[in-house]
């Protein structure tokens, strides 16, 4: 089939597994939005001795991409503790796919950021969690690397499309190594602005690229 | 391609016509002299002949004055970048200001903003929810130091077929130049250059059946449009370089085989598949207008499905369709064309085009809105969106 992906994502994709609507969940997360063509949701079933997933589900409305790696996030977090599950990476997610195609890898970013929302969200709803943390450099760095650019399917931290970050009053300003009419510079800065707009200290992001600052 | 495919993408590119295989097939091994002046040796004659015979062939077809009007290109690629390119460099100093939709084909609107680049101003005319162009905008928007406006006879993507001679009569009011890629259009919509007049228009062969990679450009007399390719005086001095007798040939042999008869049968095909789809799929909206719409075009946006999912799905199916999502897109951006429609990011992921030609047939169409209906149901089932609206 003249199709860029793995057997195994068409077999997902297909039959996607723990798909549904879960109406007794304990955690319930949503990421993306139909606005950028890409929305999971996810709902837990938790043990609230053991920590365990007993029962976990999903839906979503995305591309096959997306679909399938709902699916096999699911498939790989049902059963482990909250801890062990925040600890899938996506990486392990599109490697157990068989592989993703590079502009394809966000999509398995949403899935995996749905999943780690969803137990966060349980923790928070049982008191498991302490004080919200101050947006730094750091977070803002850590958020950026669930960006990938999709040349290359690489995150742009690590490859550093994001040339500099500045935290300040509550307005993150990105860098970002690309010009403004690169293929996909509208497409990097709206996923930068998913990841950064939903920080509670946050107020405003600014991303700037290369032909910006010369005017 | 495997018989059992139902190819529907008839506006990225068509099946050749048998019978324009044929008529090119001796221009590769028994006639490939160059087409040469009349007083070459007989085999340059014989080609130079041949290309006359497909030029005025085209030409009659454009209602062209004469057969001179039609300059051979590689297709709609290169003849709309000759249309803005061309003229900006013969204004060069006198007028700087283009005018062109923003729901142009990207050879147009790229050549628009390379020109923006090397100083031209450039507007971009808003468009209606259906597509048309706003008239009033356009009539405003025209100035002393406008050089060209260039607004497409139809758009390919959702189907909207212009008031091309409203909007040529307001432009020639105004003495500037008209250029109108009619590359959907020709020999679809009727254009007769002998009332219409545009003064530039941009035809290929590849969507009539033809073979890829040969169009033209027609150019009214006196339209004063700088020389495009460099190298040699073929094309009446304006596009260097040996041309493509075969791909003229088939171009001409395409034109021939169409025919008034097939546009209707296109068009019921056409009315066929939306009406099936829009009676049997629920929260389904046709993108561009219902009338005055391209003979083979259907565009659909699904709520709560996503395109690329639903293309693939039809794709396994045996079914050949694009979508206007941004994961179909190699920007990843929705569709700048229902964009500019003022139509939602979800609607753009979800839109569906469907593209018929003379291949296909009603069966084919009723196999594809049982596929459609199938696979949306099967996707919405599946989305977290549009559940509590039951």
């Amino acid at each position: 089939m003249p199709i860029p992906y793995s057997e195994k994502v068409i077999e997902h994709f297909k039959n996607p597994r723990n798909v549904g609507r879960m109406e007794d969940y304990d955690a319930k997360a949503t990421e993306g939005s139909p606005a950028c063509g890409d929305m999971v949701t996810l709902y837990l079933k938790v043990d609230e001795e053991t920590k365990t997933i007993k029962d976990i589900k999903f839906e979503s409305y995305g591309c096959a991409s997306n679909i399938a790696t709902g699916s096999i996030i699911t498939e790989l977090a049902k059963g482990k503790t909250l801890d062990e599950a925040r600890k899938i990476s996506w990486k392990a997610a599109a490697e157990e796919l068989g592989g993703l195609p590079a502009v394809k890898v966000h999509c398995s970013v949403l899935a995996v950021d749905t999943l780690r929302a969803a137990i966060r969200n349980y923790e928070e709803k049982h008191g498991l969690v302490e004080d919200r943390e101050p947006t730094t450099v750091e977070v803002v760095e850590k958020r950026l690397r669930h960006v990938m650019n999709p040349l290359t399917g690489l995150d742009i931290v690590k490859t550093h499309v994001v040339k500099k970050v500045d935290v300040s009053n509550g307005v993150v300003t990105v860098w970002v190594d690309l010009a403004r009419d690169h293929q996909f510079a509208n497409n990097i800065e709206q996923e930068i602005r998913e990841r950064l707009e939903p920080l509670w200290d946050v107020a405003e992001v600014h991303v700037i690229f290369n032909d910006d600052e010369q005017e | 391609m495997q018989n059992e495919i139902i190819y529907m993408d008839n506006a990225a590119t068509t099946r050749v016509d048998p019978a324009v295989v044929e008529a090119m097939l001796p221009f590769f091994t028994e006639k490939y002299a160059v087409a040469s002046s009349q007083f070459s040796h007989s085999p340059g004659i014989e080609v130079r002949e041949a290309l006359d015979a497909a030029r005025a062939t085209i030409a009659q077809a454009l209602g062209a004055a004469k057969p001179e009007e039609v300059i051979f290109t590689s297709g709609e690629t290169e003849s709309n970048n000759w249309a803005l390119k061309g003229m900006a460099r013969a204004f060069r100093g006198k007028k700087n200001h283009l005018i062109v939709s923003k729901i142009e084909s990207r050879s147009v609107l790229d050549s628009a903003q390379a020109l923006e680049k090397e100083g031209v101003r450039v507007t971009y005319l808003d468009v209606d929810s259906d597509g048309f162009v706003n008239l009033d905008q356009l009539r405003a928007s025209i100035t002393d130091d406008t050089f060209l406006v260039s607004i497409q006879h139809a758009n390919e993507e959702v189907g909207t077929i212009q008031d091309i001679d409203a909007i040529a009569a307001i432009v020639k009011e105004r003495g500037v130049a008209f250029h109108t890629d009619a590359s959907h259009t020709f020999t679809k919509v009727p254009l007769n250059l002998a009332e219409t007049p545009a003064d530039l228009v941009t035809i290929t062969a590849h969507l009539i059946h033809g073979p890829k990679g040969i169009g033209a450009l027609y150019v009214r007399e006196g339209t004063p449009i700088a020389k495009w390719m460099h190298g040699g005086f073929m094309e009446f001095n304006m596009r260097g370089g040996v041309e493509n007798v075969p791909g003229a040939v088939g171009f001409a042999k395409a034109v021939e085989m169409t025919s008034a008869t097939q546009v209707e049968y296109i068009s019921s095909l056409r009315d066929r598949l939306i009406d099936g789809i829009m009676a049997r799929i629920p929260k389904a909206e046709l993108n561009g207008p219902r009338h005055r719409r391209l003979p083979g075009n259907v565009n659909i946006s699904f709520h709560y499905a996503e395109g690329e999912s639903t293309l693939l799905h039809l794709d396994m199916m045996g079914i050949a369709v694009v979508t206007g999502s941004a994961c179909f897109s190699r920007s990843l951006e929705p569709s700048y064309v229902l964009m500019a429609m003022g139509k939602t990011h979800e609607l753009a992921h979800g839109s569906i085009r469907y593209s018929l030609s003379r291949y296909n047939t009603a069966e084919e169409v009723d196999r594809v809105i049982d596929a459609t209906a199938e696979v949306i149901e099967t996707l919405r089932r599946i989305s977290p969106l549009g559940k509590d609206e039951k």
